[in-house]
């Protein structure tokens, strides 16, 4: 790679311990990735938040680097474990909660904005077309890449602390233009939020990078939502392009049958204990959607809601919070359905969603098995 | 050899496994000892070895335990693949592991308890005893 004096100064140590390890982070990245410079990005986006993922080794390395470390560039972060304002009606232990604080006190220490969502897209303004990002959220990538004219690579939770450490990052593949060597058809005939949810993983398995998507028609926001979770929870792919894409490319159904075997590996169960709405968390669109849906009815079982922070308060000042807790719900902010430790699978067997996302880290981390419905099916069944 | 990702001289025995490792859920953060029973190195320390793998797996989030073997003193001189996956290749960038990718010819050449002295300034950084 070629790097500038100030690059290789960095490198050297030159310029304290801090930037000498974010520096062997991108490089390494870069070289692994066959990008031949470092270029300057202006938004980090970090993931390695949550206790319950990075653990203690995690929480003494932020609270060390956090002795010199600071951000030179924008840089929001994903969900911690809980929302202070009810943790205190989820029992979690003591020791959960003290780990993750001092997680969150070391990021605002190095600058970072405490935004704690998924959806950086849906809650800060986008930059200008073809603005230079490093998201290490796989959904925010995806979304980024592929929606919002933007540009970064899928960054792991190091590179993009890196990235936002010295605002530089790899000049890789993805920032360049990239073209997929395949192409999925979408043939599913009347698709809702979970039928994008699995085109999405389906296409992840396939892609390698990238992949071109065809017969998309008009989707909207929510349901390119729910394709970007699912694509990015199943692969390495960090980007889709609406189209057939050249005629050498090698082209995949996506039909019934496809859906089925991706619903049949996630579906694990046909009735769930508890409902689950949120991964990615859910912007104050789909609120309002889920309240017109609701028509006052309630739920007859626990419904968690997760959503950014900024989202609840503005739901707040709406009416759509009393609204929601009204029907039962529980409105959680700063987590998120994937690895919080508020579900635990000794007080909860099978959780309902509508997220592939979702399904996909309750079933193999959180250990619970998942009943997958749309959110109309949800609103049909489980409300009175 | 093909690539240098984190350089480094190290001199040490080869733990060699011909399965990816996913480090998030099949390294012990403390003893640096495989806990997966359908690993091959099930049961085996990697600590102090140049530990030979094709490639990590699974999520980024295992480059934290990477960190903790390192913190733990329980972690390999260096690791050799035959892949480069980001996971790997960001733990040991950030824990300063000396890390290679080597061609499957090499990779498939090395043996397990091979001695060797790995020094990445060097024309040819890895020499075999």
């Amino acid at each position: 790679m070629d790097l500038t004096r100030e690059e290789e100064s960095a490198l050297k140590g030159e310029q304290g311990e801090v930037m000498q390890m974010a520096y062997r982070i991108l490089v390494a990245t870069g070289e692994a990735t066959d990008a031949e410079k470092l270029i300057p990005i202006e938004w980090a986006h970090l993931a390695g938040v949550n206790y319950n993922t990075i653990g203690d080794a995690g929480e003494e390395f932020l609270s060390g680097i956090s002795k010199e470390a600071r951000v030179k560039v924008k840089t929001t972060l994903n969900p911690m474990g809980f929302d202070i304002d009810n943790v205190s009606k989820y029992g979690l232990d003591e020791n959960f909660i003290s780990k993750q604080l001092s997680i969150r006190n070391s990021y605002e220490t190095m600058g970072v904005t405490p935004s704690f969502s998924c959806i950086p897209y849906e809650i800060f303004d986008i930059p200008k077309e073809g603005t230079q990002v490093a998201f290490a959220e796989s959904n925010a990538a995806i979304h980024a890449n592929s929606y919002d004219n933007l540009k970064t690579n899928k960054e792991s939770a190091f590179s993009a602390l890196a990235s936002a450490l010295t605002g530089k990052s790899p000049y890789s593949s993805l920032r360049k233009e990239d073209t997929p060597n395949v192409t999925i058809r979408m043939k599913v005939k009347n698709p809702n939020e979970l039928t994008y949810g699995m085109l999405g993983f389906f296409a992840g398995k396939v892609g390698d990078t990238s992949v071109n998507i065809s017969g998309l028609g008009e989707m909207d926001r929510r349901q390119c939502k729910a394709m970007c979770g699912g694509m990015g929870t199943s692969g390495t792919c960090a980007k889709f392009l609406f189209g057939e894409g050249d005629s050498d490319c090698e082209k995949v159904d996506f039909d019934e049958k496809e859906m089925q075997t991706v619903h049949d590996e996630l579906n694990t169960a046909e009735k769930g204990d508890l409902i689950t709405l949120g991964s990615p968390q859910l912007g104050l669109e789909e609120i309002s959607d889920l309240v017109g849906k609701l028509k006052g009815r309630s739920f007859k079982k626990r419904c968690m809601i997760f959503c950014p922070r900024t989202v609840k308060d503005q739901a707040r000042k709406i009416g759509y919070t009393n609204e929601l807790e009204r029907a039962g719900c529980e409105i959680l902010s700063d987590c998120c359905t994937c690895l919080t430790p508020l579900i635990n699978k000794d007080d909860v067997d099978v959780v309902t969603t509508n997220s592939i996302k979702g399904a996909f880290y309750l079933k193999n981390s959180t250990g619970v098995d998942v009943n997958l419905k749309s959110l109309l099916q949800i609103v049909e069944d489980e409300t009175r | 050899m093909k690539k240098i990702l984190v350089a480094g001289k190290v001199q040490g025995i080869v733990l060699k496994s011909e399965k990816p490792i996913n480090f998030l859920g099949t390294v012990d953060k403390k003893t640096g000892i495989i806990s997966d029973k359908n690993h091959d190195l099930f049961e085996k320390s990697i600590k102090d070895t140049i530990l030979v793998f094709p490639s990590g797996v699974g999520s980024s989030v295992g480059a934290y335990t990477i960190y903790s073997i390192k913190s733990n003193n329980t972690a390999p001189l260096a690791m050799i693949c035959q892949k480069a996956d980001l996971t790997v290749v960001t733990g040991c960038a950030l824990t300063n592991i000396p890390l290679i990718i080597i061609s499957d010819e090499e990779f498939s050449s090395i043996e397990n308890g091979m001695k060797i002295s790995l020094d990445t300034d060097s024309s040819n950084p890895i020499q075999y005893q």
